[in-house]
């Protein structure tokens, strides 16, 4: 009776709590990961990023939140009001709704669905008519080319993105996204590894699909001054920020669950690497000592106190974190421990996955549109097809020949590697016979 | 109606697919227009098929305002022209006057005024790499060619008191004489040079996007080059070895050693490699001059009252954007009666509608930073 009455309220109540979890808390997490992208840009180019709100500009965010929601709005005349209106909306609709279907550790996911990861591509895909209908209802030069910038790269890139998906889903044999992550823990290896080029395409194609640079080309800002956005202003600029932000986190998770093994711990399967398990709290217990460390060095007194208070909140993650690894707490409650750690887990490879879009934008130029264009149509899309097929053959000859996983596997990534070079080769070869002569 | 005034408008039915024409207006407020150039395009859907660059909204009339300046009096003003490389048009002013007047700079004054010129010529070449760069969509050279640059500017400041528009030289000479750390600042920053250029290639010279972005973009063969009469890296970079420090030494170029590097197809990419060689070589110079700087008076033997003789005269230096040229008439007194000024970057800016018909919107950035174009100096 206890039991039944405890699984109704988990089954209605958490889903509820995690929803609300995610609508409140996300726009923070896109602000703090704003933060983390000046942050990182500031160390890549010899300077120190925002220092002026906060302890090194900890609360930076919350300050661009206040300004952003007290700008007047402005709607240009000739706007199509309606849908200058309601474009955002559906851009961050769509990224919001898509976080639904992830599980963020065992217990963290609102919906567990059997399609889950179908669910997610098809709805964040509904983005781009926020961007399209927002730059066209802007009734400028600028917003126009970049709505069909947007939606020309989009129709593209979705196309190699779902493809390298289904390299994943044969893999795992599931569209539930806890079903995949269990089935990366009886491989034995993260599907990154049995599939490598498949996770390649999928971050060259989540790159351009959440219009991140190299391949912001629909908000060039060089070219087309903010491409769709350059008619908004104030909290609707912010909810396309938002849905930008929302949309890497989404495609991150994405890549985490497929390919990197969702929560699950590195080696997760071999007792010899369990000390692992210590990682997450000493990762908290240095990152809070040099909090620490740093506080007494801040200019105003408020700041040093500002910084101890975030030291000892990182510092209480640790020993919460360290609370499951109690013999006693692990035989009493067995859940904790692969709830705690597999958020722990799959908010750090998430992260690490966001640190490299950051990393690549900050090192490459932008491509042009055409070679853009190319990209997709000439390289990606053929080679995710010839990847569903090397993955395919790799499955028929380990489960019908009876060959290991890495004969399988190694001789169809070769395969696939080698189609890699051709398709190089050859597009190498057709840009050398169309070269571009510069008249009209 | 098609605006008339954009040269070979094509009309609706000439497009790829029969739609209407877009004309966008980039500029004056636009992140890459490097100032205040207005382009207005013709689009057909992203193509480019005319342009028209619309110039003087930073017009000051530099020109007329000599005219009611002594000789003395109006070198400042030529600093605000090409503003990123003031010290290079001080430079010029003050030996077209120099020759006006008959007199010349002492030899220690000569290697001094080399020194800084060469170095505003890396400062100038750093600043169009680190936007030109920004402008393609590589966010990170920029901090590292403004970390140089900082460099630069610190010698300036610590020889006249100004970063920015310097006043470095005078007619005759120079005002004060070199501090005297100067020689050790210079082989402080040239001696590790080099391997901050190698880094700044190592970003962007092999980069396939790099490379996709500006090779075949904006060509201009060396006979258009000349047509239009661009000079300085968009000259050299069509295969033209025309450099006027080797042509017509002026300063002291005629004692050092240096090469002129040239390109070959004269598209975006090559006028890069020319600018990049032009910093290793500008490098080489420097180290060159601090070697042996004579000893002796640093002001030629000029009045007090700058009275030159009726007449004219023409002299024309390499500033880093090409050749600027001063054309002065003197009646006599001690004011010119007539100054007129060859800006490097509003006769390079010329040949844009001829690089940029055909390419598409996105190229149209990488172009105006190919040029190395300064509004100020356009204007004037």
């Amino acid at each position: 009776m206890l039991m039944n009455v405890l699984h109704f309220v988990i089954s209605i109540w958490v889903p509820l709590v995690c929803a609300v979890i995610i609508v409140a808390v996300l726009p923070l997490v896109a602000g703090y990961i704003v933060l983390m992208e000046r942050k990182v840009m500031a160390d890549m180019q010899a300077r120190l990023g925002p220092m002026r709100v906060g302890p090194h500009g900890l609360l930076q965010p919350i300050a661009d939140a206040v300004k952003l929601l007290i700008k007047e709005d402005i709607i240009p005349d000739d706007a199509d009001k309606l849908i200058f209106w309601f474009a955002p909306l559906i851009s961050v609709t769509a990224a919001m709704l898509a976080m639904s279907a992830l599980a963020i550790g065992p217990w963290f996911q609102i919906a567990e669905l059997n399609i889950g990861l179908l669910f997610i591509v098809g709805i964040s895909a509904l983005g781009i008519f926020g961007i399209v209908l927002g730059g066209w209802s802007s009734n400028s030069h600028y917003s126009l080319l970049g709505a069909l910038r947007s939606a020309a790269q989009l129709v593209s890139y979705e196309t190699a993105a779902g493809m390298a998906i289904v390299g994943g889903l044969l893999l795992a044999g599931t569209l539930s996204t806890r079903e995949i992550i269990e089935a990366q823990n009886d491989y034995g290896v993260w599907f990154a590894f049995a599939a490598p080029v498949g996770f390649f395409i999928y971050i060259v194609a989540s790159i351009a699909e959440t219009n991140r640079a190299p391949f912001d080309l629909p908000e060039a800002e060089s070219e087309l001054v903010a491409g769709y956005m350059t008619e908004y202003s104030g909290f609707r600029w912010a909810l396309y920020f938002l849905a930008e932000y929302t949309n890497m986190v989404v495609v991150a998770s994405i890549a985490t669950t497929l390919f990197l093994g969702g929560w699950l711990r590195p080696f997760a399967g071999t007792p010899a690497f369990n000390f692992l398990d210590f990682f997450p709290s000493l990762l908290m217990l240095v990152i809070g000592a040099y909090c620490f460390y740093r506080a007494p060095k801040q200019p105003v007194k408020v700041q040093s106190l500002f910084m101890i208070a975030v030291g000892l909140l990182i510092i209480l993650a640790a020993i919460i974190l360290a609370v499951p690894l109690i013999p006693a707490v692990g035989t009493m409650l067995p859940g904790l421990k692969p709830g705690l750690h597999g958020a722990f887990w799959f908010l750090l490879k998430a992260g690490l996955y966001i640190y490299l879009f950051m990393w690549l934008r900050f090192t490459f130029p932008r491509y042009r549109f055409d070679q853009l264009m190319r990209l997709g149509w000439q390289f990606l899309i053929p080679l995710s097809i010839v990847n569903v097929m090397g993955i395919g053959l790799a499955l028929v000859l380990h489960r019908h020949w009876g060959w290991g996983h890495l004969q399988a596997f190694g001789l169809t990534t070769l395969l696939t590697l080698a189609a890699a070079g051709y398709l190089g080769w050859a597009g190498e070869k057709k840009d050398k016979e169309h070269v571009f002569v510069g008249e009209a | 109606m098609p605006d008339e005034r954009i040269p070979f408008a094509t009309h609706a039915d000439q497009t790829v697919l029969g739609a209407d024409e877009i004309i966008l207006n980039m500029g004056p407020q636009h992140p890459s227009t490097h100032g205040v150039l207005r382009v207005k395009l013709r689009l057909d859907g992203e193509k480019v098929i005319g342009s028209e660059c619309v110039i003087g909204y930073l017009h000051r009339g530099v020109e007329k305002i000599a005219e009611h300046r002594t000789y003395t009096q109006f070198a400042p003003y030529v600093d605000r022209m090409d503003y990123v490389a003031a010290v290079s048009n001080g430079l010029g002013y003050c030996e077209a006057v120099e020759k006006l007047l008959g007199a010349e700079a002492p030899p220690r004054a000569r290697v001094i005024r080399t020194i800084l010129t060469e170095l505003q010529r890396i400062a100038s070449h750093l600043f169009w790499l680190g936007t030109h760069a920004l402008d393609i969509g590589a966010l990170t050279p920029l901090f590292y060619c403004l970390r140089e640059r900082e460099e630069i500017l610190k010698i300036f400041e610590k020889f006249c008191g100004a970063r920015l528009t310097t006043h470095a030289f005078r007619i005759g000479g120079l005002q004060y004489e070199a501090y005297d750390e100067l020689e050790k600042d210079v082989e402080r920053f040239c001696t590790p040079f080099d391997k901050r250029v190698d880094e700044y290639e190592s970003l962007l010279t092999e980069n396939r996007i790099w490379v996709g972005r500006t090779k075949g973009i904006g060509i201009l063969t060396a006979k258009e080059a000349i047509d239009y009469g661009a000079s300085g890296p968009v000259l050299r970079a069509s295969g033209v070895k025309w450099d006027i420090r080797k042509a017509m030494p002026y300063a002291a170029y005629d004692q050092y050693k240096f090469e002129i590097p040239t390109g070959k197809n004269g598209d975006t990419y090559d006028r890069y490699i020319v600018r990049m060689e032009e910093m290793r070589q500008s490098r080489l110079i420097c180290l060159q001059a601090i070697e042996n700087i004579p000893a002796g008076p640093i002001m030629g033997k000029v009045g007090k009252v700058l009275k030159p003789p009726p007449g004219e005269v023409y002299h024309a230096i390499e500033a880093p954007k090409g050749e600027l040229g001063y054309y002065i008439i003197s009646d006599g007194t001690t004011q010119p009666y007539r100054v007129r000024i060859r800006p490097p970057s509003l006769i390079n800016l010329e040949a844009f509608d001829k690089m940029i018909r055909g390419h598409l919107v996105a190229d149209v950035v990488a172009i105006i930073g190919t040029l190395d174009i300064v509004l100020g100096e356009v204007d004037r």
